[in-house]
């Protein structure tokens, strides 16, 4: 992909060679997404057993626990880009972290809108300012924050700089909400999977919580990847490849 | 798992509301974004397509 014809990562580093690819990639990912979600859901309905203390109302597991790890794992994936593009002032970094925080607040709005109505005929409540529920809060608190702050600063760089700092700072929040149910008494319950002891659930409804988790993890990819191509227009007009690539000319 | 009848199906033992009002609202929000990226993709291009005419309007009024 280089001159030498070696593929090299630095060539797509830059917005003009990435956004081909994003729009190559995009496609596949969306359509994998679609088939995971399916199967995902088929597994959620028709295959996995009713729960035996929560009967039915515990089948909201198949969205809440997918919905909240993609929320923490977006953060951090955006807090990483965030950091590359402080360090090293690489715009293309600046731009996919911009691309990530929509898709991330809304499944930190998800999963806090699915834990509601979970927790209603489960605890008897819709909410509690309980350690897991605040902190998950918090998380759709810095992504709003971090796209106001960037949408708020009109030089696009400073604009960056500023938001990477936030995005980082906020990271801290994330071993807080994922350990929140360990180092604090709350109503939430532990983790629904861990690395260290075997599972607790029923093969089924573990399987169909992981494979929604993966079609939830395609669809951030291709929404993430339709996004940084717009932001890529948007923030490279001035350059003639874009001119070109909407048919104008320079 | 045999639901039996839709019925009972959408009944989710009692739970219908709450399963339901979950899995609707996470629909409704995934096919929000990609109606809101869809639309932000063609606004982008129309804009930058009557930027660029602009442009060259300009470029030829100065020649």
């Amino acid at each position: 992909m280089s001159k030498k014809g070696r593929f090299s990562w630095y060539y797509f580093s830059s917005p003009q060679s990435f956004y081909p690819l994003a729009g190559t990639l995009q496609p596949w990912f969306a359509a994998l997404a679609a088939v995971l979600c399916a199967v995902g859901l088929y597994i959620s309905f028709f295959v996995a057993p009713t729960d035996a203390q929560q009967g039915e109302s515990y089948r909201i597991i198949f969205i809440h626990v997918p919905a909240a790890w993609m929320s923490m794992f977006l953060y951090l994936v955006m807090g990483f880009w965030s950091g590359v593009g402080l360090v090293l002032n690489t715009r293309l970094s600046s731009m996919v972290a911009t691309a990530l925080a929509p898709t991330g607040a809304l499944f930190t709005f998800i999963a806090l809108w699915t834990g509601a109505l979970w927790g209603k005929p489960t605890w008897g409540t819709w909410w509690v300012w309980d350690a897991r529920l605040t902190s998950e809060l918090i998380l759709l608190f810095l992504y709003i924050g971090f796209m106001a702050l960037q949408a708020a600063i009109d030089d696009q760089r400073r604009a960056d700089k500023a938001g990477a700092v936030l995005a980082l700072v906020g990271v801290i929040n994330i071993p807080i909400i994922y350990f929140s149910v360990k180092w604090w008494s709350t109503l939430h319950q532990g983790a629904s999977v861990s690395m260290t002891s075997a599972p607790t659930m029923a093969k089924t409804m573990l399987l169909g919580m992981l494979i929604m988790a993966l079609g939830f993890w395609m669809y951030s990819i291709a929404a993430t990847l339709a996004r940084v191509r717009c932001v890529i227009l948007e923030r490279e007009r001035h350059t003639d490849w874009v001119a070109a690539e909407i048919g104008g000319q320079t | 798992m045999n639901w039996g009848s839709w019925q009972n199906f959408f009944a989710m033992g009692g739970y219908g509301l709450y399963v339901w009002g979950s899995y609707a609202v996470t629909l409704i929000v995934l096919i929000a974004e990609i109606v809101a990226l869809t639309t932000r993709r063609r606004g982008v291009i129309a804009q930058l397509a009557k930027y660029y005419a602009a442009r060259r309007r300009n470029d030829e009024t100065k020649t």
